[in-house]
């Protein structure tokens, strides 16, 4: 069965009572001030397709794609309006109608969402290659010599934006169980796609830091693509055969919590329950599995984190709320506890901390103007705090605010809070150690 | 009525600029309703304009077509009052934002119809000011939404609403003249008082496109508490007590049982279930005054037998205690797919009596209602939780309507304390202002307006 919105029950449509709270919200609406650049704007659009009041045309389609999807009106909604779902349906139905697609589109899709994100080992091959590309010199020969102009525009454009792959992924970092001197807990740990080609040792530095807080990890070296980026983009099914592999791979019964540390995975990771609902098989587990997730923060934070006694010095730290951590996971706070138990460590608070900084998925790449423009916003407010450190959990954001923060030349450097405490960790080690010798 | 030839719409582009005028579905369909529930009206022609001048003559436009002009700002309202009627021009004022000035001297702010109200009481606490009325919608509604609609708050008792804040106004008349009303004097008796016709007129009389608005010195100190109670009537004694010591508190809102019972559903902050009513009460002022208030108030909340009496320390406490009131929407709106919001308002005193009658009448009618509102001036929220599909449902709520409305006006109340008539409220108002009065309201519009362009249907037929 195909998505779509009239399929949809009505009532999570209706649920929305267009009272306008999730206007002020919007970074689109603020933006544009046009309603229909607003959430209650968008689910009338979507409420007048389900009605059959108004087609599905290239400009809905626009209209979906041009959503950051960041969530923040969720967390402005009286009414708790299930604004991701009614969005991913809409995104469905614009997909399965084949609207607004072009030839290239429809190429990189197929590449990306059907081919390397469904296959770990091909998307790890592909990372390698990326790698060797941009050790070997050839990126910078590249440029100089202007090769690059021979690619297609979109890729063009984005050229410039490819982070740069880890040389290290994290299964040559971790081994698939590694077990502290007291276990308390069995997790198991997600490594992620993009995470994992280009933040390995982020993956090496949450392992370290359930190690030091009593925590068995389970590291398997292959794992699959959770399902967000097919669920966020129309990929309805490709996002439940995922599903079902991780639950597959992780097996819930077995764990007291499956650990996610990017709080855009997370965000979906946390939904297989109503993700798989109908399927009589898996519906149980992933219900089951849904109880056991939690975003890293979340997870120390619940079962006891241990406050390291050295610092790294002097650090002044302010944090970007990540929008799938804040509005969708509604993790605010603990990754701020987290920091403020490092000590000599000075946390000051980022100015708009949970206003979206453009990078929302692959916006960046679908609507770069509008997210332009958000990132020009944040990083303003990122220098204005004076901080040397920003501290943020999610890849998408690590990756859009540091190439900001280049472009207009700010020494700041962007660290997880995880690495952060990983590294206080280390540091208490060192001193103990040296002590010792 | 059909849609605007090509030649019509090329004169409104040339007016405002061909971006801010929109006509296909995609982008006039998030135009057709605002932020009442089940009311929705065709939106074709969606105008922004950008200044006082394209205003006027977008105005004369419509009067040479004959078209009717629906004007709003962000959609909030709650009766339906920018709903778009047949063949209208929709006219949005959300780009007329900027504040304008600021005069801590005459304690005044000048500022464009489109500014957010909460914008204008951060704009004025930078001098140490305090713009009081603060309707829940306060993030994102506009304040010339706010003139036109005569919007209240929580801050009713002790501050009044917004037409107790309006020292003068810009307004452009139904045939593109544009007039301006009062002045930043406190003192003005010349001639009629032309702006109080048009605070809370609904868009029915002219377009409100620029405030002054008169500001207060901040408070310097608050203080919050939170009572419980076993009976609704002494929680609306305490309030009586309290008035009767001569204290007027800022805040005095209250939750009902079935308010109480969702918002600890939703927000799980520890309210006892078990209770007919929950009192907010907030003074502020000098700080020596609000501590001994304080004090009286307390006391005069455990004599009427308040079985819990909880005093913030702090202001993070202050939060945390207020939070149950400001969950209260939230928690209901929730419950059902649709959410029906009243505002029937009683004299102080009738407001226990009141808030059982609305009690009474949702069992009789097997109802979801929770109601919840500001006890200090007598304003009620009875919330209907509802399914608008629900054909014999929807039927019963609309006798439930009646029946309370019926009861309001035997008490001496009103079909609205600060959301409006506008279409939601129209077959009522007859009723409650008399047939005289009545007729001199339309005398008015007819004589005003004679070709019926500004938000036609609203208010009255």
């Amino acid at each position: 069965m195909k998505p779509s919105l009239k399929l949809l029950d009505y009532s999570i449509l209706q649920q929305c009572m267009h009272c306008g709270m999730c206007l002020p919200a919007c970074p689109t609406y603020v933006a544009t001030k046009k309603e229909r650049h607003s959430p209650r704007g968008r689910i009338s659009l979507m409420r007048a397709v389900a009605d059959g009041e108004l087609k599905l045309s290239p400009a809905f389609a626009d209209e979906m794609s041009y959503c950051l999807g960041c969530l923040a009106c969720e967390t402005a909604c009286p009414a708790g309006v299930d604004y991701s779902n009614l969005l991913e349906t809409a995104r469905a139905e614009v997909q399965s109608a084949g609207l607004n697609q072009t030839f290239t589109s429809r190429f990189w899709r197929t590449v990306t969402m059907r081919g390397l994100f469904m296959r770990p080992r091909l998307l790890r091959f592909a990372g390698r290659l990326l790698w060797l590309y941009q050790r070997l010199g050839l990126q910078t020969a590249f440029r100089k010599i202007g090769l690059t102009k021979l690619l297609p525009p979109d890729l063009r454009r984005l050229e410039p934006q490819c982070p740069t792959i880890a040389t290290k992924f994290s299964p040559q970092l971790i081994r698939p169980v590694e077990t502290p001197a007291k276990s308390r807990h069995r997790v198991a740990l997600l490594t992620g796609c993009v995470q994992d080609l280009v933040f390995a040792e982020l993956n090496r530095d949450t392992a370290d830091v359930l190690l030091a807080n009593g925590c068995e990890v389970h590291t398997p070296p292959v794992q699959p693509c959770c399902g967000s980026l097919h669920a966020h983009n129309g990929e309805a099914a490709a996002a439940k055969t995922l599903a079902k592999r991780m639950i597959d791979l992780f097996p819930p019964a077995q764990f007291d919590g499956i650990i996610s540390n990017s709080g855009g995975c997370g965000n979906h990771l946390r939904h297989y329950g109503a993700l798989l609902a109908d399927d009589p098989v898996y519906a149980p587990l992933a219900k089951l599995w849904d109880t056991k997730l939690r975003d890293i923060h979340e997870w120390l934070l619940e079962y006891g984190c241990l406050a390291p006694r050295t610092g790294l010095g002097d650090l002044t730290v302010t944090y970007h709320d990540s929008c799938h951590l804040t509005h969708g996971q509604k993790v605010t706070k603990q990754p701020r506890d987290l920091l403020k138990l490092i000590p000599g460590l000075k946390l000051v608070e980022l100015p708009e901390a949970n206003w979206c900084c453009g990078s929302a998925g692959i916006y960046n790449i679908t609507q770069p103007v509008q997210s332009e423009q958000l990132l020009v916003r944040k990083v303003g407010h990122v220098i204005g705090t004076g901080a040397s450190v920003l501290a943020t959990a999610n890849p998408g954001c690590h990756l859009q605010i540091a190439r900001g923060l280049r472009q207009a030349g700010s020494p700041i450097t962007l660290v997880p809070p995880v690495t952060l405490l990983a590294r206080a960790y280390r540091a208490e080690q060192k001193r103990k150690e040296s002590r010792r010798g | 009525m059909s849609a605007l030839t090509p030649a019509q719409l090329a004169r409104l582009r040339a007016i405002v600029g061909s971006e801010n005028v929109l006509t296909s579905p995609e982008d006039t369909i998030p135009y057709g309703f605002d932020g009442t529930a089940a009311l929705k009206g065709p939106a074709e022609t969606v105008v922004l304009p950008g200044s006082t001048e394209e205003i006027s003559a977008v105005v004369k436009f419509a009067g040479e077509y004959g078209r009717a002009i629906v004007t709003r700002g962000s959609g909030t309202g709650l009766s339906g009052g920018s709903v778009p009627s047949e063949g209208c021009i929709i006219l949005c004022l959300t780009r007329l934002d900027k504040i304008l000035s600021v005069d801590a001297a005459n304690l005044t702010v000048r500022a464009q119809c489109g500014v957010i109200t909460a914008a204008i009481d951060a704009a004025v606490q930078q001098h140490g000011l305090f713009y009081p009325p603060d309707p829940g919608s306060m993030k994102i509604s506009t304040i010339g939404g706010n003139v036109a609609e005569n919007s209240g708050g929580l801050r009713g008792l002790k501050y009044g609403v917004t037409r107790d804040y309006v020292m003068g106004l810009e307004v452009v008349l139904p045939d593109g003249r544009i007039a301006q009303f009062g002045n930043a004097c406190v003192k003005d008796v010349a001639g009629y008082s032309m702006k109080d016709l048009f605070i809370g007129s609904e868009g029915t009389l002219g377009i409100i496109t620029e405030v002054l608005l008169k500001v207060l010195p901040r408070p310097a100190a608050r203080r919050t508490m939170l009572a419980s109670y076993d009976r609704m009537e002494d929680a609306a004694q305490t309030v009586s007590d309290i008035i009767a010591a001569k204290i007027i508190p800022c805040t005095l809102e209250f939750l009902d049982r079935m308010t109480i019972g969702c918002v600890e559903d939703y927000a799980k902050i520890g309210l006892p279930r078990d209770c007919e009513a929950l009192l907010l009460m907030e003074t502020d002022g000098h700080p020596a005054a609000v501590a001994e208030e304080a004090e009286q108030m307390l006391a005069l909340a455990r004599a009427r037998g308040a079985r819990d009496v909880r005093v913030a320390r702090d202001d993070a406490e202050a939060l945390q205690l207020a939070s149950a009131r400001r969950s209260a929407f939230s928690a209901l709106a929730r419950v059902r797919p649709t959410t029906i919001l009243e505002d029937v308002t009683v004299p102080r005193d009738k407001l226990a009596e009141m808030v059982a009658f609305v009690a009474e009448v949702a069992k009789k009618h097997n109802l979801l209602v929770g109601t919840f509102g500001h006890m200090g001036d007598g304003n009620l929220h009875p919330t209907f939780l509802t399914d608008e599909r629900d054909a014999a449902e929807m039927a019963r709520v609309h006798e439930a309507l009646e029946e309370i409305v019926t009861k309001t006006l035997a008490l001496g109340g009103t079909i609205t304390g600060e959301h409006g008539v506008g279409l939601a409220k129209k077959a009522w108002l007859r009723r409650q202002v008399g047939e005289n009065s009545h007729d001199l309201m339309r005398e008015i519009k007819r004589a005003w307006d004679p070709h019926n362009l500004l938000n036609p249907g609203k208010i009255f037929d």
